[in-house]
């Protein structure tokens, strides 16, 4: 009797959570799958025809938004990389007692809602603002140069909402090395640069994965930076999907954009996963 | 917020040149002053929100300083429909906090603590919502709730807060499983507890801050939702929804109030958290 219920313990326990997302993550992932490949609209239904011409409209139609949108994905990411690496490895190898406080003001923007953030900095860079209207004042710039409205206040407004999400992950894989690694090196005559390219950066790179994928996937198809940031030139999949969806009610395109853009990442990631060349990788990132 | 030089000497070891050792000190200062430059970056937003939450405008929008004020402070809740949003924000994120609590705490007591079938599928379904983009899983429950024919609101938004918040709960209390000391249980189960006492009396206070602090990420992630909540919630208003349709017009200073306001509390939740899991480590 106590065996039976040893056994079914784990069961019990993960049964009600696990109904939960089977019912509201698995299944509308299925439900969207399905309605991609089928035609109709809101008012005569749909029937499943299981063409793929959604797929091909999705794809004709917004190539130019899609494009731009990994794009901007890859060049937010890189950029975060280069911008991360100094700040995890200096609060992990210098950050003392401190390191906590470090990683606290690191997080500090998570406490404000990431829309207020965003149009924050909109009233930052906004044509006559804090920023430009001294600049343009002094004749440091032409009054008609603008930041708001250009790929690169939505490139700017995506780095800056996603920066915790690199620094963490790489902070962890740092925190990891044993310093007594890298002692080894130097007492193995190896430079500090050599020291850094051979021993610490290797060791870093799981981490350097986990924030590639927790960044370049939420980047890529964010839309909030670029409707608040942006302007028409800097439309991005997000922000079509999000229209079909709500103001159009074309499910069935939404869905189709929606899994196409899904698809692109993934493939996206596991081309990357492979050109690190370890499985390591993928492993430390699903742990 | 100032940049200091650093006062301690870095404990590495001291390299035998001297030109080199002050090459690496310069190296090391920069990065600290790097460092310091993107939390000023990461903060001036915020600073901003706060700063012109004391502001008086005179016309609709909060842009320019134009003297200071408590004005918003004491008409906090004057536009009737961002309160009741935020009041809406706030039932739905204790709701789903506790919900995604209880869900979460058995996946990640399961996880941690058994070997079983479907372990593997359970932990790769985990994996996928954290990962997953927030557009999908918000477009995703819309189509299911569409098909299904079930009118969007509250109960839709709850729903699918529940669902990307379990994965993050249980991912931190299946951590604080593993770490567990299954001695002390042992001890007990040996002076005759049975299973039940055993785990309320021993298992479940030592696993409790980690449930708590599960909660408080729900709690968080919640109350911060847009984008899926922008796809579940069809006429019903949350805090970040208001605010979404009120940017084209302009912020009212309540706004930065509210914002700030959410922000404090925040701080001193996360900071109370700290000290408390600080002073118990030192008793420990």
């Amino acid at each position: 009797m106590n065996r039976v219920k040893r056994t079914l313990a784990p069961y019990l326990l993960v049964l009600p959570g696990g109904l939960w997302l089977l019912l509201f993550f698995v299944v509308p992932m299925v439900t969207m799958l399905s309605l991609s490949l089928q035609q109709g609209d809101i008012i005569n239904g749909y029937r499943f025809t299981g063409h793929w011409q959604n797929y091909v409209d999705a794809i004709t139609d917004y190539r130019v938004q899609m494009i731009r949108s990994l794009v901007y994905g890859l060049v937010t990411t890189v950029a975060l990389i280069v911008m991360s690496f100094p700040i995890a490895y200096w609060i992990a190898f210098h950050g003392g007692k401190r390191k906590s406080t470090y990683l606290f003001l690191l997080l500090l923007p998570f406490f404000v809602s990431f829309v207020l953030r965003t149009i924050s900095w909109r009233q930052i860079l906004t044509d006559d603002g804090m920023l430009l209207h001294p600049l343009k004042e002094a004749g440091l710039v032409s009054s008609g140069f603008h930041i708001l409205g250009t790929s690169y206040a939505v490139i700017f407004g995506l780095i800056y909402n996603f920066l915790p999400f690199m620094v963490l992950p790489i902070y962890v894989a740092l925190e990891r090395i044993d310093p007594r690694v890298v002692e080894a090196a130097r007492d193995l005559y190896a430079a500090p640069m050599t020291a850094f390219r051979r021993v610490v950066f290797p060791l870093a790179l799981p981490g350097v994965f986990a924030g590639v994928l927790m960044t370049f996937v939420p980047a890529s198809s964010d839309y909030v930076n670029s409707a608040v940031l942006g302007s028409s030139e800097t439309t991005m999949i997000g922000q079509v999907v999000q229209a079909q969806a709500l103001a159009n009610s074309n499910y069935p395109m939404a869905s189709a954009l929606s899994f196409f853009l899904m698809a692109v990442l993934l493939s996206g990631i596991l081309l990357y996963a492979r050109a690190l060349g370890t499985e390591d990788v993928m492993n430390a990132a699903a742990r | 917020m100032t940049i200091q030089t650093p006062t301690t000497e870095p404990a590495t070891a001291p390299a035998p040149v001297a030109s080199r050792r002050r090459f690496r000190l310069s190296g090391e200062r920069a990065m600290f002053a790097y460092t310091w430059l993107v939390i000023a970056w990461l903060v001036l937003p915020i600073l901003l929100m706060i700063v012109f939450g004391f502001n008086n405008p005179h016309g609709r929008y909060n842009q320019t300083w134009q003297g200071f004020t408590l004005k918003w402070y004491r008409e906090i809740f004057s536009i009737s429909d961002l309160t009741s949003a935020l009041v809406m924000s706030l039932v739905i994120a204790v709701v789903s906090a506790l919900l995604a609590g209880a869900l979460g705490t058995g996946i990640g007591y399961a996880l941690g603590r058994y070997r079983f079938r479907g372990a593997s599928a359970m932990n790769l379904v985990m994996f996928t919502t954290i990962s997953s983009p927030e557009l999908i899983m918000g477009i995703s429950l819309l189509t299911l709730f569409v098909s299904a024919g079930a009118g969007l609101g509250a109960v839709t938004i709850t729903i699918a807060h529940v669902m990307f918040s379990i994965s993050f709960v249980s991912t931190v209390v299946r951590a604080r499983v593993i770490t567990l000391d299954r001695s002390i249980e042992e001890a007990a189960a040996d002076l005759g507890a049975n299973a039940w006492t055993t785990f309320w009396k021993i298992t479940f206070p030592m696993i409790l801050p980690a449930v708590f602090a599960g909660v408080l990420l729900a709690f968080a992630l919640s109350i911060d939702d847009f984008v899926v909540t922008n796809f579940t919630a069809g006429t019903t208003v949350t805090f970040p929804l208001w605010i979404w349709g009120a940017t084209r017009v302009g912020l009212p200073p309540q706004v930065n109030v509210m914002g700030t306001l959410i922000f404090a509390a925040g701080i001193l939740i996360a900071v109370i958290t700290n000290l408390r899991s600080r002073a118990k480590t030192r008793r420990d």
